[in-house]
């Protein structure tokens, strides 16, 4: 075990370095340009354009601006950015605690409600709560995230004025009226992606189990006379989580990468907005650095998924 | 005869038969923009009117939250280093310059003790130096007071290119020394007619120099006050995350009677302009919303929910399109669009007449802008005393076709003009924007109707104004017959917004297509003009000049006015802003309250 994981993590290295070579050249080689906003005033000189250029090292051949990026990136000197001046680091870390809160929520609700209904559905294949279920599933992950978050902001901003739909990371109030405040912006965005995420889950979940349902051990089980909790609780379920483990392993980078389309309309200052951000103003070292984090997470994870699968099922084993 | 009609106003003014006011807008409605109007009436010793804003808290504090929305948040907070308007906003909650500009573009000192004139003696006689009183007593947010080395450590620090300042155009070429410690002498090289650059408005905020000192120069992104602004302005720093969120609490020390009357302001970033005017026109969730580039009738329906309303000001924006006067198809000397060529069908005087006479340009006000645009046929519109008379616009079909015709172009078989052979089929560029889309739209039709044939094509707003050498579809580099964009003018003297007609300008690849003059038009008369302006100290008389430039430039068609756009705001009912179009938005901020 501990020699296949030492080989993975050897394995993932050059992956790394691969992505962050193709991701350098894309961006280098993109149009676009940091200073357009300065481009477009009369009264910034082009002197002082050029010479932030030449301070940044933009005018540099880009094998050179990729090397010294990965050699400061090597020395754990992420680089800072074009647009703020500020260190990259510190930029991502602002973004993390509000990311990992809404979209780990929407992540949680979205389990909360694929586990229980996906397992009944299954358990009562084609009565009318699955069909029920089903149909609302479909629909759920034919909607986009965009468009349901329009329709909850005119619903309950507008219409009903119950919610607000800008989202404040800092709240200036202290107890109560403080989870109070952050319950209340955080509903529509987290029951948007968690919906969505918990519609296409519950399918999964349902497959999944009508799959071990009908093995032979389940019948053998019922047919000693266990209670109908036991037999799915502890031969069904089980089995039935290994492929839905892997599904949620994998969904975990996301968290961390945010929901893009979801932050702008909620103005959620999470790490997908920071990104958006950057590429809309083409700051090469913040797109590099979320990217970055974003690659590692996924290479991590699956590892992570690998490893579960071992545990869920001990006929898996590592060579 | 322009000039001594201005002169005579002028007198009018200084015996009371004409309103201050008045003046102003006949100015601006020759062309000019109001801060030179109002300086014309301060050289000619009209004194300043005292701004007229009824200020009624009789209190510090007390306001609670004002809580404002830009969808683009600032992403710094050191003035000397903003990458646009939205990064100045921010720090002009903190910081303050010397004076700011009001909504009809007086003068009003903020940390100035008072504004300079010839007659109290802060004004020379040569127009070659100003000298500035400081306000006494005011002190920076960590209790230190501020002095005249704090205006000479500003200008040092951003002068020195390795500080690599944004503001480096405006103190580069000035000099600055202090007089007793708190008064400031700063020196031009030659008579400057507009010295109210530095230490002025957006560019002139003010930076401690006990907390920038070190950091002067190459040092400069170092400094941790470039996160933690220290200023002397109505609110104090709290908190700042980049491109989200900047927070300020009321400084109780401030330097100016019963304000600021918020106790803490927030300025959101993210989002989009349309969400913003909802929030603030609709639901009233927020107090402000900065730049709502929404169609009008968007903006109508959420005004009827009865919580905020649009405020629209003047300003010197203008939507133009630009006739490529070279041949932007073949390659000349290895470049496009060289100053060599000569475009097939621009370069007749007759073409551009019959293009100008084929804008609808009040079609494109009422249907598409709304209140949020004015069709306009000049180029200096604002402040109106720079706005030419003497321009006419004219959208008249007929008429283009009887030019064209006279001119030889003659309808080909598939109805299309053609003359030597070439087929008058242009390709017209703009940047990627539904508003710009419809625009483009309006002239295509009509165009159309006259037999030439327009193709239309928008490229990606983030490549259209980028200064990419490797790009072919930058706006600089104008690779296409016609283009439309909107172009800003940031200061309200129009010297440097009118340089961009001027030869030296040019956009070519010597300048890496750096050159302000896009159209790539020239005119000796224009540059005889410019040059006179440039060194003219009566401001009436430059103020003739600037509007015989716009003239010059509109009555030759190179490029043809569509709409000058003034700025749009949305802010609750209540909330009561001291907005201007020559400033930024928070530049009176510390007169905005909420009225009960």
């Amino acid at each position: 075990m501990g020699s296949y994981l030492l080989r993975r993590l050897l394995i993932a290295l050059p992956s790394l370095l691969g992505i962050s070579v193709v991701l350098f050249t894309v961006l280098a080689l993109a149009p676009g340009d940091p200073f357009a906003e300065m481009a477009l005033n009369p009264n910034v000189p082009p002197e002082v354009q050029a010479n932030l250029r030449k301070q940044f090292g933009l005018d540099d051949p880009i094998w050179q601006r990729y090397f010294r990026w990965l050699w400061a990136m090597v020395q754990g000197d992420w680089g800072f950015s074009f647009i703020s001046r500020v260190d990259v680091d510190s930029l991502i870390l602002q973004r993390v605690p509000v990311t990992l809160a809404v979209i780990g929520a929407s992540q949680v609700i979205a389990l909360m409600v694929a586990l229980p209904v996906g397992i009944y559905s299954a358990m009562r294949p084609y009565s009318w709560f699955d069909r029920i279920a089903s149909a609302l599933a479909f629909v759920g992950f034919s909607l986009p995230t965009f468009f349901t978050g329009l329709l909850l902001i005119l619903l309950f901003s507008i219409k009903l004025d119950w919610l607000p739909f800008v989202y404040r990371a800092d709240i200036a109030a202290t107890g109560w009226q403080w989870w109070w405040e952050h319950l209340r912006q955080a509903i529509m965005p987290v029951m948007v992606l968690g919906l969505f995420q918990g519609a296409s889950w519950t399918r999964y979940v349902r497959s999944a189990m009508l799959d071990v349902i009908r093995l032979d051990h389940v019948t053998t089980a019922r047919s000693k006379g266990l209670s109908d909790w036991d037999i799915v609780m502890k031969h069904v379920v089980r089995n039935a989580l290994i492929p839905v483990v892997t599904l949620v392993a994998l969904q975990m980078p996301a968290i961390f990468g945010g929901a893009i389309v979801t932050e702008q309309i909620f103005r959620i200052p999470g790490i997908g907005s920071l990104l958006i951000d950057a590429i809309l103003r083409n700051d090469t070292p913040v797109i590099m650095g979320v990217t970055f984090v974003f690659s590692c997470l996924v290479i991590l994870f699956n590892l992570i998924a690998d490893l579960l699968y071992g545990w869920l099922d001990p006929r898996i084993s590592y060579r | 005869m322009q000039e001594r009609q201005i002169r005579e106003s002028i007198e009018e003014v200084r015996s009371g038969r004409l309103p201050r006011r008045t003046f102003i807008h006949q100015m601006v409605s020759l062309g000019l923009t109001a801060p030179m109007a109002s300086m014309l009436l301060m050289h000619a010793g009209v004194a300043n009117a005292q701004p007229a804003q009824a200020y009624k808290p009789t209190k510090r504090g007390g306001g609670g939250a004002l809580k404002a929305l830009w969808w683009q948040g600032a992403t710094l907070l050191q003035p000397h280093f903003a990458n646009g308007t939205k990064d100045q906003e921010g720090s002009r909650i903190f910081y303050e310059p010397l004076g700011s500009w009001d909504r009809d573009g007086n003068l009003v000192p903020i940390l100035a003790a008072e504004v300079p004139t010839r007659e109290n003696g802060g004004l020379s006689a040569d127009g070659k130096s100003v000298t500035w009183k400081l306000k006494r007593g005011v002190t920076w947010h960590d209790g230190q007071p501020f002095t005249a080395d704090d205006c000479l450590f500003t200008w040092e620090y951003a002068k020195d290119p390795a500080t690599a300042a944004v503001t480096s155009g405006v103190y580069k070429d000035v000099k600055v020394e202090t007089v007793d410690s708190h008064t400031i002498r700063v020196t031009f090289a030659k008579a400057t007619p507009f010295w109210a650059t530095a230490f002025v408005a957006a560019e002139g905020m003010i930076i401690p120099k006990h907390l920038f000192g070190p950091y002067a120069g190459a040092r400069s992104r170092e400094a941790p006050n470039n996160l933690k602004p220290v200023g002397t302005g109505p609110y104090k720093f709290v908190d700042f995350k980049p491109g989200d969120m900047v927070r300020g609490e009321i400084n109780n020390n401030y330097h100016m009677p019963n304000r600021p009357y918020f106790d803490t302001i927030e300025m959101k970033g993210g989002g989009d302009a349309a969400s913003a005017a909802r929030a603030v026109l609709q639901t009233g969730e927020y107090d402000y919303a900065w730049n709502l580039q929404v169609e009008d009738e968007v903006l109508k329906r959420m005004e009827e929910g009865g919580k905020g309303k649009a405020h629209i000001i003047p300003s010197g924006d203008i939507e133009f399109i630009q006739l490529n006067l070279t041949d932007p198809w073949t390659e000349v000397d290895g470049e496009r669009a060289s100053i060599k060529s000569k475009h097939f069908a621009f370069t007749d005087p007759a073409v551009r007449q019959a293009m100008a006479l084929l804008a609808d340009r009040a079609g494109i006000q009422q249907f598409i802008y709304g209140r949020t645009g004015v069709a306009t046929a000049n180029f200096l519109n604002n402040p109106a005393k720079f706005r030419s008379p003497n321009t006419k616009m004219e959208f008249n079909v007929d008429k283009a076709n009887a030019l064209l015709d006279a001119a030889g172009w003659k309808k080909g078989a598939d109805g299309i003009r053609e003359k030597g052979g070439k087929k008058m089929k242009f390709v017209y560029q703009t940047s990627v924007n539904g508003i710009r889309q419809k625009e483009q739209a309006v002239i295509k039709q009509a165009c159309q109707k006259a037999g030439i044939d327009l193709e239309l094509k928008s490229v990606t707003a983030s490549v259209f104004f980028s200064s990419d050498v490797a790009n072919p579809d930058t706006y600089g580099k104008f690779w296409c017959d016609m283009q439309m964009y909107t172009t800003t003018m940031t200061q309200p003297d129009p010297e440097r917004f009118m340089d961009q007609y001027r030869a030296h300008e040019i956009s070519a690849k010597a300048n890496k297509w750096q050159g302000r003059n896009i159209a790539r038009w020239r005119n000796d008369e224009y540059e005889k003009v410019y040059a006179q302006a440039e060194a003219e100290l009566d401001p009436v008389k430059r103020a003739a000049l600037f509007i015989r430039m716009n003239d010059l430039v509109v009555g030759d068609n190179a490029i043809i006015p569509l709409i000058s756009r003034p700025r749009v705001r949305g802010a609750s009912h209540k909330l009561m802003t001291a907005l201007t179009g020559w400033d930024l938005d928070f530049s009176g901020l510390h007169n905005w309250y909420r009225e009960a």
